[in-house]
């Protein structure tokens, strides 16, 4: 009995010691998740030896607030896109990051300057910017591959079914980018009824050819099977399929929609100091670039843009693929998290009743 | 040998040690039932701490949400001291100044504005952008206010204020109900082009009830199959349902998917068949359609199950000395068999309706549009939009229907007579 009572202390010691050095990392899971742990925890635990747990959630910012309202944080960190870390941190669910942590860039620019704008908030750091965007199979659109986000609406040229994802946010500015409305006015006009019945009136015009998806790994499986001939989705994943898989997809960067990922640390994370430490870390210039090695998502600092090369093939050039490449960025539509934390009930109520309609 | 240890036949009984029988019988039959109890304790605790406590606590949260008044106490107060009706006067103003001057601090400008924002959209940057620049305004309050943004000044946001002030509210399940309160508070209807729930959940029933027709209409004959079959084929025939019943959900309606996509195998042995054409491919998934045969493929087992032990109990002589008492087929098989196989088509069929009222993973990969139910509705609240108070109201009124279905059916058949196996 006594020698077991030793061997459990032990253990339960032995398991405190483990805990202290470990971080919980909640993430996007897939493809991201790997870049995100040959980027960052790989080095990191070599660096420091703390232990990385990774952890897959189908919206990060979900369990973040569960444990929160739980009173029993284990998260460390999340990834979490940028309205939810913007609505967050105004509820005060999330720690204060200080930008002076953030190293500079090698070139001696300090972190502010160097963070693309928007990407540094009081309580979230970038490590990504990714987009939205329509990609279609090249075997089924003939010799003119479509181009515009118009020719995603377009049924008589391009017949076939068309995938998007079911949710007000990102479709309904599709939808007005489609029907005209430049990209700095959308949320101008989706603000008002006659935006939104606008918005739904162009999205009728095809809504008995759509494929709705849900889950990120859903579209491009769409475009493999052929159920649909376009379709919208993360950039990162249609990237994997078709270079990583050899799938003939081709992307149209036509009103991409562009959003960050950000780092954000639990104001009652058990291990803050850990976290404030790892986020520093992946946040820097080489490992921005080196995440790009693994997805076609964009750094967040701008002096990250010149060391991203190949993919890890060694021989894919990756700046073709970047929804930061200049030549992508043809008319980008960037999330305004305020209106979304504003309208995200009302408009989905009325996307879902159109829906349902 | 004496008469010694014999009770007298007059006095109460004892047992050997002089103790009045009935309390000792009382004693051990008490310590029995402790017993007993130590054996269901940890099930019980299980249940409680790991089902009962959490939805009770989820199902709580549909009537209480305290995101804005924990975090605006003297706003809290002004309410308290003025009756509804009065003017919102400049001291109104000065508390929700001094509020908003706290949620600056704490900050809680956010939690207290998505609370607002539930009842009045577009009303969450309102508390956001106000609390930057409150300690900054000068009095008077009133002015400031409306200068800032003119919908301090809206009638409408102040009666929102009065109503979340107090966290006991009805206005989740008026929300669960298509319905919104107006000015003056009183309750109406939201605009057309936003009212969803109460379809859904209209849909959810007829859904529920097809399926579980469908899956009554099909696995009374497999059931009736496999209790009559001879031993050797009918276990193998049990295989063929339980394979399915063993394999993983998700496993199972992927292969839905891949089978009837309009890509799938299906419709390509159509178009081999030259049935239909290479346009004419038929869409049975991503709509109703796809729903209802996913989930009458899932929950068949459900019925299956439960309608083969109660066939297995039904002698067979029954329906032969019908027959020979000059019964047709049919006339045997509805006045002597099916009258005895009803409590496990009462069981079969409320098992499956429950599960199918509840149903959201397949719903939400091969639903489409019109296939969606009230769940993925829960589900979008909890995960996405993470309004826990709708999503909690949502699945109050789900149990509730779920439960009258059940009484209905405690009344019609009697929940005594429900046989599960």
């Amino acid at each position: 009995m006594k020698k077991l009572l030793v061997l459990s202390t032990a253990l339960v010691a032995t398991g405190f010691a483990a805990q202290a050095q470990e971080l919980n990392v909640v993430s996007w899971g897939g493809a991201y998740t790997v870049s995100q742990v040959e980027a960052y925890h790989k080095p990191f635990t070599e660096m420091t030896g703390i232990k990385i747990n990774s952890i897959d959630a189908d919206n990060p910012a979900a369990p973040v607030k569960a444990q929160a309202e739980a009173g029993n944080v284990s998260i460390d960190l999340a990834d979490v896109e940028l309205s939810d870390a913007i609505k967050m941190c105004d509820e005060g669910l999330l720690a204060e990051i200080d930008p002076s942590i953030l190293p500079p860039a090698p070139d001696g620019t300090p972190a502010t300057e160097d963070f693309v704008p928007g990407a540094i908030q009081d309580c979230a750091v970038a490590n990504i910017v990714w987009a939205t965007v329509i990609a279609y199979d090249k075997t089924k659109v003939g010799d003119t591959p479509p181009t515009t986000v118009g020719d995603f609406f377009d049924t008589a040229k391009y017949p076939g079914k068309r995938g998007l994802l079911k949710s007000a946010k990102r479709t309904m500015e599709l939808a007005l980018y489609a029907d005209g409305v430049a990209p700095e006015e959308i949320y101008d006009v989706l603000g008002t009824d006659e935006g939104v019945k606008r918005a739904l009136a162009k999205l009728d015009t095809i809504k008995g050819d759509i494929v709705w998806w849900e889950a990120g790994a859903q579209p491009p499986q769409l475009l493999a099977d052929g159920e649909v001939v376009m379709t919208n989705g993360y950039n990162g994943r249609f990237f994997a399929a078709e270079v990583a898989e050899g799938k003939p997809f081709g992307t149209v960067w036509d009103g991409s929609y562009m959003d960050y990922d950000l780092w954000v640390i639990p104001k009652d994370a058990p291990h803050k100091e850990d976290a404030m430490k790892f986020l520093a870390f992946s946040t820097d210039t080489q490992r921005l670039a080196d995440q790009a090695k693994w997805i076609s998502y964009g750094p967040a600092r701008k002096s990250s843009n010149a060391l991203v090369g190949l993919y890890q093939d060694g021989k894919t050039e990756m700046a073709p693929y970047m929804p930061t490449n200049p030549a992508n960025m043809m008319s980008p539509i960037w999330t305004d998290p305020t209106f979304w934390a504003d309208h995200d009930t009302e408009l989905n109520e009325k996307f879902n009743a159109w829906l349902a309609s | 040998m004496t008469d010694a240890t014999l009770p007298t036949p007059s006095g109460p009984l004892t047992t050997a040690d002089g103790r009045p029988l009935k309390a000792a019988l009382a004693a051990s039959l008490a310590v029995r039932r402790r017993r007993a109890l130590m054996l269901v304790a940890p099930l019980f605790l299980f249940i409680l701490i790991s089902f009962i406590v959490p939805i009770g606590q989820m199902l709580f949260k549909s009537i209480y949400n305290d995101g804005f008044s924990k975090n605006a106490p003297a706003l809290v107060q002004w309410f308290d001291e003025h009756p509804k009706g009065s003017e919102i006067d400049e001291s109104a103003y000065a508390a929700l100044r001094s509020d908003l001057i706290l949620m600056r601090e704490q900050k809680t400008a956010g939690e207290a504005g998505t609370r607002i924002n539930y009842d009045i959209s577009g009303t969450r940057s309102l508390f956001t952008g106000a609390a930057r620049k409150a300690e900054k305004l000068e009095p008077p309050y009133k002015e400031a206010f409306i200068a800032l943004d003119k919908d301090w000044g809206n009638p409408n946001v102040w009666r929102a204020l009065r109503s979340a002030a107090n966290p006991f509210t009805i206005d989740f399940y008026l929300a669960a109900n298509d319905m919104t309160r107006d000015e003056t508070g009183a309750i109406t209807a939201v605009p057309k082009d936003q009212q969803v729930y109460k379809k859904l959940m209209g849909r959810t029933l007829m859904l529920s009830i097809e399926i579980t027709a469908l899956c009554l209409l099909l696995g009374f004959p497999i059931a009736h199959l496999l209790a009559t079959l001879p031993m050797r084929k009918a276990m193998l025939l049990m295989i063929f349902v339980l394979l399915p019943f063993w394999t993983s959900l998700l496993v199972r309606t992927t292969s839905w998917m891949v089978l009837l996509q309009s890509q799938g195998v299906l419709n390509d042995v159509f178009v081999w068949l030259g049935v239909i054409g290479e346009d004419g491919r038929i869409q049975m998934i991503y709509n109703e359609m796809g729903t209802i045969i996913a989930m009458t493929h899932i929950l068949l087992p459900f019925t299956i199950l439960p309608l083969y032990s109660v066939m297995k109990t039904i002698p067979p002589s029954y329906v032969r000395a019908a027959r020979s008492l000059g019964a047709t087929s049919w006339t045997a098989f509805r006045r002597v068999y099916l009258p005895q196989t009803l409590p496990g088509v009462g069981a079969g069929g409320l098992l499956v309706f429950i599960l199918a009222m509840g149903y959201y993973i397949t719903p939400a990969l091969v639903g489409g549009a019109d296939g969606q139910m009230i769940s993925n509705m829960i589900a979008f609240h909890m995960q996405k939009s993470l309004n826990w108070s709708l999503a909690a109201a949502l699945a109050a009124q789900l149990l509730v229907v779920v439960l009258i279905f059940f009484w209905i059916y405690d009344k019609l058949v009697g929940i005594d007579k429900m046989k599960l196996g």
